[in-house]
């Protein structure tokens, strides 16, 4: 009987077709797994120090609905020493559970029925349903390995229409590692500017990039109006278990936020809003100490994949590599399948995250070396077989 | 690039030239000069192994013994730490600011031997006025390594 009360909005939403390999996976033991998308690293002690020294000083209560404005006042900061992006923290930055909370709120905010939303693909799994749920209509936009997974504004244009409500960038991406860097942007942004389209920029990986400078779509001309700027501190600090992120945008379109933000959420918690702080003031070494780690163990991945002879971007952000397996004639979700099975190696299909994925799988680099090192052994002596029988 | 390779090498020093050069996108071959001339020109010391004797059927005392020295004309105290670091017992000697002058790091097999290399060997140097040994009961970390807790990985397989 409940299932048929379920909204339909809820029922809509398919659930993961390779659900079941997930499953499998988790299920698992001894497994090596390439397949987690958080960082391995612990929080530096510092900052979870900062957090126990806000228990033992009781800030167990509520913040204000928009986040402690201490911190609000240094993401302020942050935004603007690194990216070059001012905002007013009294007004225009809403802290929020993780990144997530900021996407829902943001589409909640904007989306009227029949809004389209435009999403590059592959990508993230929670947008779209994000989408769906705010009563949106996603728009999915493929992207393409020649381009290093970068989106254009040819790929783009053919999608843009009256009902266009916003697009969703999140570069540094996930699930590809692709990043957009000035020139790329600017080109989505000549577009843009001719029409009435909102940007959601999620730049969760902002700080994870290698041998690039992240630009964000917010600083880029004519686009602070129209962009609101997504962050958080999962990825940077290795806060993930936090849930802590914020939204920096136009004032009316983070007040809008904070309306349906103060009557389901409250506040983010404020046990990790005063870590956030000390992330914030002290943590940049950290961050330069965990890149430095990323992009070395990246090296490891990308030349490991090219040395079984399967086809590899070189990713420059976030931490995952793409390669491409469909040469060996499996579809994504057979090579993940029989890797899981023959050799106990956890790595995900690239169509988790949407159809242009096909033919690729997911890696993270979020593991000791010794971890990849070994996954890499295993992955080659697997692909090496498939690749004689086919 | 040479800050690089010393900083993967003092967290692991098994990584081959060929390995660090993957890691940092340079030629095996430039990585390999470079660890050479670090070598010849002693920035890099040596290649050791962290071990957890306790863990081990060996018996294995270690103290740190603080050391007050009367400094030598001319020689300052760098004579006096030579000469207590030519013992084989000594693993570490350094000079320190504060209370007392050269800790000596020692390893022997019983504390009888500790106490017998203090008593007989260390004490009785000219210069060394006075000597108050620390035995170490338990070690945390070492070398930046954690001792006694294994890092497990709780995250699962996969998580998108």
């Amino acid at each position: 009987m409940i299932k048929e009360m379920l909204s339909h909005k809820v029922q809509q939403i398919a659930p993961s077709g390779i659900r079941r390999f997930f499953d499998i996976a988790n299920q698992m033991e001894n497994v090596i797994s390439l397949g987690v998308g958080e960082p391995d690293f612990a929080t530096p002690w510092h900052i979870r120090d900062e957090a126990i020294y806000a228990l033992e000083k009781k800030r167990t209560t509520y913040t204000a609905n928009r986040g402690l404005l201490e911190l609000r006042q240094e993401i302020s900061r942050y935004l603007d020493t690194r990216f070059s992006l001012q905002y007013n923290p009294e007004t225009q930055i809403l802290v929020t559970v993780g990144g997530s909370e900021a996407i829902d709120l943001a589409l909640r905010a904007i989306i009227n029925p029949g809004d389209e939303v435009i999403i590059p693909e592959p990508t993230y799994v929670s947008y779209l349903p994000s989408v769906v749920m705010a009563g949106g209509t996603p728009v999915p936009v493929p992207t393409y390995e020649s381009r290093e997974f970068r989106l254009t504004a040819e790929d783009l244009v053919p999608y843009i229409n009256e009902k266009t409500k916003a697009v969703i960038l999140c570069y540094p991406n996930n699930p590809t590692g692709a990043v957009m860097e000035r020139h790329d942007l600017e080109k989505i942004a000549q577009v843009l500017r001719q029409h009435r389209i909102l940007v959601i920029s999620d730049e969760i990986y902002s700080e994870l990039v290698y041998g690039v400078e992240h630009t964000s779509m917010a600083a880029l001309p004519g686009m602070y109006d129209r962009t609101l700027v997504i962050n958080g501190f999962s990825k940077a600090f290795a806060m993930t278990g936090w849930r802590l992120g914020y939204a920096a945008g136009p004032e009316e379109l983070v007040g809008a936020m904070t309306k349906i933000h103060q009557y389901t959420i409250m506040s983010a918690p404020t046990i990790s809003q005063y870590a956030a702080v000390e992330a914030l003031r002290n943590g940049m070494p950290d961050v330069q100490r965990m890149v430095a780690e990323y992009d070395q163990r990246r090296r490891v991945l990308v030349h490991g994949f090219r040395q079984m002879g399967l086809s590899c971007f070189e990713p420059r952000g976030a931490f995952y590599v793409f390669p491409r397996i469909s040469d060996l004639g499996m579809t994504s979700e057979e090579f993940c399948t029989k890797l899981l099975m023959e050799e106990h190696v956890a790595v995900v299909p690239g169509t988790a995250f949407g159809e242009s994925g096909e033919g690729f799988v997911r890696c993270s680099y979020a593991y000791s070396l010794e971890s990849l090192q070994e996954a890499l052994r295993r992955i080659g002596r697997f692909v090496e077989k498939h690749s004689k029988e086919g | 690039m040479r800050q690089k390779i010393l900083d993967i090498l003092e967290r692991d020093s098994r990584f081959s030239a060929a390995e660090i050069g993957i890691m940092l996108g340079i030629p095996e071959e430039e990585v390999q000069q470079e660890i050479n001339r670090l070598e010849e020109e002693g920035v890099i010391v040596g290649y050791n192994t962290l071990i957890n004797w306790e863990k081990t059927d060996r018996e294995l005392v270690e103290a740190q013994i603080a050391v007050k020295v009367t400094p030598q004309r001319g020689h300052g105290f760098d004579q006096t730490a030579r000469r207590i670091a030519e013992f084989p017992e000594v693993q570490a000697v350094f000079l320190f600011s504060g209370e007392f002058d050269l800790m000596v790091l020692v390893q022997g097999q019983t504390m009888q031997h500790i106490a017998n290399f203090v008593a007989k060997k260390l004490a009785v140097m000219e210069s060394v006025v006075s000597c108050t040994t620390y035995f170490v009961l338990k070690k945390y970390k070492q070398n930046g390594r954690l001792f006694e807790q294994p890092e497990t990985d709780e995250r699962p397989n996969i998580l998108l």
